[in-house]
């Protein structure tokens, strides 16, 4: 049903559809939403599950994964600091191939104290072992917890998915989100039965000492599953589109990229900004088109150069920063193609953190300034004060 | 697309104004995206929020700064912020006030509009809370969310009597409308 909801409600209404076991979660904005929803759910009787106050995000990571391990479906919402103080947790679950899903509302880390979005949280967990997903718009944050239970579930994957929506900008948006029946949905996921769980009749231990005649081989499996996943999260969007009649992409989606030349490559809500930016700047007759990036754990390299084989420059947007190299996404678009036949130019920009607004004019202005350009880890809108010589867009 | 850009202060309901004008937008058949400018929240601290509409999905996602129009829920914000930074040439601004929109000082390429809105929310729902009264007026002179669509996000949003006087306090300042401009 069409309904027009915060963002926050609409993953709400789909975890409830998801019919997990097991709910813990610690309130931090701009999660909070959810989290309500969900405990106001459960309070009028129509979810099921277990729902259990923790007392930080620590204890919520921890009871998620204590669940899943002992055979439920868990789940799980958190930001920033949160995600931080789940961060030892996370781990973990990768490491024991527990399949829980949480949801992150993307926001910037302190000091200083920032509530507003950004996705410098997310970025600190890209070594964890988790498969990392980005949702452009409210529906496919919604539309992302099924596919996520199935893709981690599936007994060959075995992994943690962690759905990133931006803090604000998505969750606190109210728009038209369609959700589907408990019927539809159950008639996608099916319930969640492990092969092995902790069981009093079958004693496991999970996570227990691996020493180093094993530990290396853990690590390497980690690594072939994320690659293994790869092929399994096209499937997974696809067999959603089947049932749903809805697709948001595989590991990408690409936006007039069929001519394009120049491609802005990014991940979540600034997509949106940006197929209106591309629409504008394809009125004038420029060639550009959108490379998202859906799936940023597994780093989907195939999938991005088979889109390339014609792309001149890419234009890499991201809002996090690894002090230090620079931005993240740019480097990992650079040697996606480092020592590739074609190897289209890549421009890296940082953009957003801590809330900034991206109006579509500095989105056009950059576009246009950074032609011809060699362009690294360049801040776009910072304030003129501030703003190195040179400093192609600023406030 | 037409954009609304809402001013007010934390506890006037600025952020559910924005959402209850997307919600009769969708009502009546269109397309909306509403979504708030939070400050670190906390009552009295200046707020914005904003609302999309369109016959077409609203992909954009970045905040509004040139509204064609906009509604101030407060009129003391005027000498504190630039409330109408941005404004489109012609566009409209509706500023909840018991003065005259000339006495208001704004100078603005648009015309401003007054409406008594605490007033009525006083004397209908018996609290100074006047964003649904405001959003009857808003939809009486602009004619872009219809009065019907307003009526239904505010008893989905409050159902029981509370929604009832919220309703009949947008439809005094519906009709009021209807005695001052009509666009």
């Amino acid at each position: 049903m069409k309904m027009m909801i915060e963002g926050s409600m609409g993953v709400a209404y789909m975890v409830m559809r998801c019919r997990p076991n097991v709910i813990a979660a610690y309130p931090i904005t701009p999660q909070t939403h959810i989290v309500e929803d969900l405990s106001q759910f459960k309070a009028d009787g129509e979810l099921s599950g277990e729902f259990i106050n923790v007392e930080s995000e620590f204890g919520a990571a921890s009871v998620v994964l204590g669940a899943q391990a002992a055979g439920a479906r868990a789940y799980s919402a958190t930001t920033s600091q949160g995600l931080l103080l789940m961060g030892e947790v996370l781990f973990n679950m990768a490491g024991m191939r527990l399949p829980v899903v949480i949801t992150v509302a993307n926001r910037a880390i302190s000091a200083p104290i920032s509530i507003w979005n950004d996705h410098s949280d997310a970025m600190v967990m890209r070594d964890s072992g988790w498969i990392m997903l980005f949702a452009e718009d409210n529906q496919e944050a919604a539309d992302m917890h099924p596919q996520a239970y199935k893709i981690g579930e599936n007994p060959e994957i075995m992994l943690p998915v962690m759905i990133n929506m931006d803090g604000f900008i998505l969750t606190h948006a109210v728009e038209t989100v369609d959700i589907p029946s408990q019927k539809e949905v159950d008639e996608f996921l099916p319930p969640y039965k492990p092969e092995e769980y902790l069981n009093v009749e079958n004693p496991l231990t999970f996570g227990n000492l691996a020493e180093p005649q094993w530990y290396m081989e853990t690590r390497y499996k980690l690594q072939e599953t994320q690659e293994d996943a790869k092929a399994l999260i096209e499937k997974i969007a696809d067999e959603y589109k089947g049932k749903f009649g809805r697709y948001h992409g595989g590991l990408i989606d690409t936006y007039r990229m069929d001519d394009a030349e120049r491609v802005f490559v990014a991940m979540g809500s600034i997509i949106g900004t940006l197929k209106d930016v591309v629409d504008d700047l394809r009125a004038r007759g420029e060639k550009v088109g959108i490379l998202k990036i859906r799936s940023f754990r597994p780093f989907p390299k195939e999938k991005i150069r088979e889109v390339c084989g014609h792309v001149k420059e890419l234009l890499v947007l991201e809002k996090a920063i690894s002090f230090g190299l620079g931005g993240v996404l740019q480097e990992e678009l650079r040697s996606t193609f480092y020592g590739q036949k074609h190897q289209p130019k890549v421009l890296g920009f940082v953009l957003g953190l801590g809330g900034r607004d991206i109006p579509p004019k500095s989105l056009i202005k950059l576009y246009e300034v950074s032609k011809g350009k060699e362009i690294s880890n360049e801040f776009v809108d910072l304030r003129p004060e501030v703003a190195p010589k040179g400093s192609l867009v600023t406030l | 697309m037409k954009e609304i850009r809402l001013h007010g202060r934390g506890g006037q309901g600025v952020v559910t104004a924005a959402e209850i004008i997307g919600q009769a937008a969708f009502a009546d058949g269109m397309f909306a995206l509403a979504f708030p400018s939070f400050g670190s929240e906390r009552m009295g601290a200046p707020v914005q929020s904003f609302v999309k509409i369109s016959d077409k999905p609203i992909r954009a996602r970045n905040q509004i700064h040139e509204p064609d129009y906009l509604i101030v829920q407060d009129s003391t914000l005027i000498s504190m912020i630039d409330v109408t930074s941005g404004l489109k040439s012609g566009g409209l601004v509706i500023v909840d006030s018991e003065r005259k929109p000339e006495e208001l000082g704004l100078k603005i390429d648009g015309r401003v509009l007054t409406i008594p809105a605490t007033k009525i929310a006083m004397e209908i729902i018996g609290r100074p809370v006047q964003n649904t009264t405001l959003l009857g007026y808003f939809a009486a002179v602009t004619g872009l969310i219809s009065f019907d669509g307003v009526k239904k996000a505010i008893e989905e949003r409050f159902p029981g009597l509370i929604g009832q006087k919220n309703v009949q306090a947008a439809q005094k300042a519906f009709e009021l409308a209807g005695e001052v401009v009509n666009v």
